[in-house]
């Protein structure tokens, strides 16, 4: 569709554009940027006066629960958060049941995302059989079948010699590995972070040495095999430097963080907020002034929802039994506006961590808006103050921390491949 | 934040925890326990009819024998209704989950709900669930509270040794799985004693322990000098696995109380446990009967610091 969206603010961070700039969309592609395309007529103008326009968010963690955990979220729900979300782009974690590790189930993900026409679905296909573990998946047709990426998920891989095999032979192909640093053995029945409020509340606890102990082997089988790692909801102090030092030693690594990590700690657990059992789980306060940091100073590449939808049934129950995880699509923009408001941070520099930081990571050719690149558009107002009211939620998992808070920034109209698929009340 | 345990009014709503009651409110208690421990010494008919015509539903997901009695106990000395349920594990494994099971009851209107549960905070979920007009006690939950249990402690405290300001108490043994702990620390911390210690061994301490505002103690000989109060927990057996101790023989050498490591207390200290002992493990048998062992008084004044409990409960509207 050819779509003219004029008198909004453009920001793109790869071209580095912050102005008020008139967007031209022909067919599914960026046209013209400021200026019409030649003989550009219009079918659709979408009036952006007031508001932002930036591209399509790209969030590197949203679990679809796709195959196997309908009950929780199906795809045409989840994609529906995605759109009212901005997100046009996102890569989901392969613990599906079964897992993504064969090249028939990514090609049946991507072929029932596709015919939704929303959002991109770029899967993470799973390292090991069924993230066992054991045995490698086939990652070079599960590359061809669409996977961006390979990773345990949640289930942590304990056999080192496996991790290494796994790591040298993505390296090979130049296939990136994603990982979330966790010792299995330290973690094990852990719901909480190992702390002041673990103990006051009697909780098993996780302490930040599974985190680091696991990334510590993970970089040193990293810089032992040449493979591109990405490390995944950093949670601690401690991580984030070890992060740090490894870049500054030039190691190919990459870091994401989830927006829950940014806002919260393990005061937010109050009196069991089952809401707040997070996997990772949410650190101190120390932990989390030191995640904020880093996605500052770039050490973490970029910043996603961990979006984890779980069913009602799953979180009311005591702490520890409860599901882990989140609801999250319909909340990154804001959230991540909110984090970069009180650091003052600028827009053009903030919109890269959710756009063509994240894109860059997956590999894929989306998160900016260049002429020719694929017409994926978030539309936004900054100004509109909205409170989260989990009902009002798109995404079938209702289980959300920040409900009751105020945000700031609503999606007005998101666009996919030229195609207006959500358009917001305008209030 | 709210504190679930009280009422608009600040008046106790449900008996959850002792953290974050204030002075007053276990003060109050105490003291209410009091008229009761008179009362069933000083009279032949121990019942008084403070909770007539009420429901008591004692629910114990996780099983006990002495917390359930003594609740019982209490809730008939009141002239209440009591049902006892053991429900275990059964119940949910058969697919009906913990509120549901909750909601079972209400239906059945209960007035007072006194629960135990394996899990942390299992007694938070039914107290933010049921009906405001209904009334719930934790009897313990997972490793995070024992309320009651912490209360009657203070009884017996208080009993013998009058006043809290003055105080050296040394909680020993396994406070990293401990509900017993937890709540006596915060309920010792809130009357005023100056000095808390926890002696263990760094395997059976959680992670900044000292934030509860104890001091920390490896060394049992250190730990137990010239305190006023020895209060000894309980080793499950299940610590022997799991790396935490290499043997009970070894933590008895080290971390068991005998007649001479209580030498180094002061000498009219009392001892005291919140059972049931393991002897020869945490405690040696001498001491467990010894003179300066206040165990079964504990037991005896469980009973009226309970029925202190639902009074107070059941007034409050």
């Amino acid at each position: 569709m050819n779509i003219h969206i004029k008198n909004g603010r453009l920001i793109d961070p790869l071209n580095k554009i912050d102005a008020k700039q008139d967007v031209y969309i022909v067919d599914k592609r960026i046209a013209g940027i400021g200026k019409a395309p030649q003989n550009f007529v219009a079918e659709q103008v979408i009036d952006a006066a007031g508001l932002i326009v930036i591209p399509g968010l790209v969030d590197v963690a949203a679990r679809l629960r796709e195959p196997g955990y309908e009950y929780k979220a199906t795809l045409e729900s989840e994609m529906d958060a995605a759109m009212a979300g901005g997100v046009t782009s996102l890569s989901c974690p392969p613990d599906t049941d079964p897992a993504l590790d064969e090249p028939g189930l990514v090609e049946m993900l991507k072929h029932r995302a596709r015919s939704l026409n929303q959002a991109r679905v770029f899967p993470v296909g799973a390292l090991t059989y069924g993230l066992k573990g054991e045995e490698l998946t086939e990652m070079v047709e599960l590359t061809e079948a669409g996977c961006k990426a390979f990773s345990q998920a949640d289930s942590i891989l304990t056999d080192t010699r496996v991790l290494m095999r796994a790591m040298q032979y993505a390296a090979t192909f130049g296939y990136r590995v994603w990982l979330r640093p966790q010792d299995a053995f330290l973690a094990k029945d852990g719901v909480a972070h190992d702390g002041e409020v673990a103990t006051r509340l009697g909780l098993p606890a996780i302490p930040v040495v599974a985190e680091t102990i696991a990334l510590s082997t993970m970089l040193q089988l990293a810089r032992e095999t040449g493979v591109k790692l990405h490390v995944c909801r950093i949670s601690s102090a401690e991580g984030v430097e070890m992060v740090r030092a490894a870049k500054r030693q030039g190691l190919p690594v990459t870091c994401d963080v989830s927006m829950n990590h940014v806002h919260l700690c393990e005061m937010d657990i109050g009196f069991f907020d089952a809401n707040c059992h997070l996997m990772p789980p949410l650190r101190s306060q120390r932990d989390k002034a030191a995640l904020r940091a880093g996605l500052l100073d770039g050490t973490i590449d970029a910043i996603c929802s961990n979006h984890s939808p779980v069913d009602e049934d799953a979180k009311q129950l005591p702490f520890a039994e409860a599901e882990a995880g989140a609801t999250g699509m319909e909340l990154l923009l804001p959230l991540v506006l909110k984090w970069a408001e009180q650091e003052g941070l600028s827009l053009l520099d903030t919109i890269a961590r959710i756009t063509i930081n994240p894109a860059q990571l997956l590999g894929v050719k989306t998160g900016h808006l260049s002429v020719g690149s694929h017409a994926d558009v978030c539309i936004f107002d900054q100004s509109t103050a909205w409170k989260v009211e989990p009902s009002a939620l798109k995404s079938q998992g209702k289980n959300t921390p920040f409900n009751g808070y105020t945000m700031q920034g609503r999606v007005r109209h998101t666009i996919v491949e030229g195609h207006i698929a959500f358009s917001g009340i305008t209030l | 934040m709210n504190n679930p345990q009280l009422n608009k009014n600040g008046e106790l709503q449900h008996l959850l925890t002792t953290d974050g009651l204030p002075a007053r409110i276990l003060r109050n208690i105490l003291d209410k326990a009091t008229e009761f421990v008179s009362a069933a010494e000083g009279r032949e008919i121990k019942k008084t009819p403070l909770l007539h015509g009420k429901s008591v539903f004692n629910i114990f997901f996780e099983n006990s024998t002495r917390t359930r009695t003594t609740f019982e106990i209490a809730a008939k000395r009141l002239s209440a209704d009591v049902v006892n349920l053991n429900i275990g594990s059964s119940s949910t494994s058969k697919g009906e989950t913990l509120l549901d099971t909750v909601d079972n009851l209400c239906a059945m209107h209960a007035d007072m709900f006194i629960v135990r549960h394996s899990s942390s905070g299992a007694v938070h979920l039914i107290a933010q669930h049921v009906a405001p007009e209904i009334h719930v006690v934790n009897a313990g939950d997972g490793r995070h509270a024992h309320p009651t249990q912490a209360l009657l402690d203070m009884y017996t405290i208080r009993h013998y040794k009058k006043e809290f300001h003055n105080l050296r108490v040394a909680i020993v043994g396994d406070v990293l799985h401990s509900r017993v702990a937890r709540s006596q620390i915060h309920a010792l911390t809130t009357l005023g004693v100056p000095e808390v210690r926890v002696v263990a061994p760094k395997t059976l301490l959680p992670t900044h322990v000292e934030k509860l505002g104890v001091q920390v103690f490896h060394d049992m000989e250190q730990g137990l000098k010239d305190v006023d109060v020895v209060m000894m927990l309980r080793l499950q057996n299940e610590r022997m696995q799991g790396a935490l101790l290499p043997s009970a023989q070894e933590y008895f050498k080290y971390y068991g109380l005998t007649q001479e490591r209580l030498a180094l207390a002061r000498s009219d200290a009392i001892v005291m446990h919140p059972g049931p002992m393991n002897r020869g493990v945490e405690i040696d048998s001498s001491v467990a009967d010894g003179t300066q062992s206040v165990i079964l008084p504990q037991v005896t004044f469980g009973i009226a610091v309970r029925m202190a409990v639902m009074s107070i409960l059941a007034g409050t509207k």
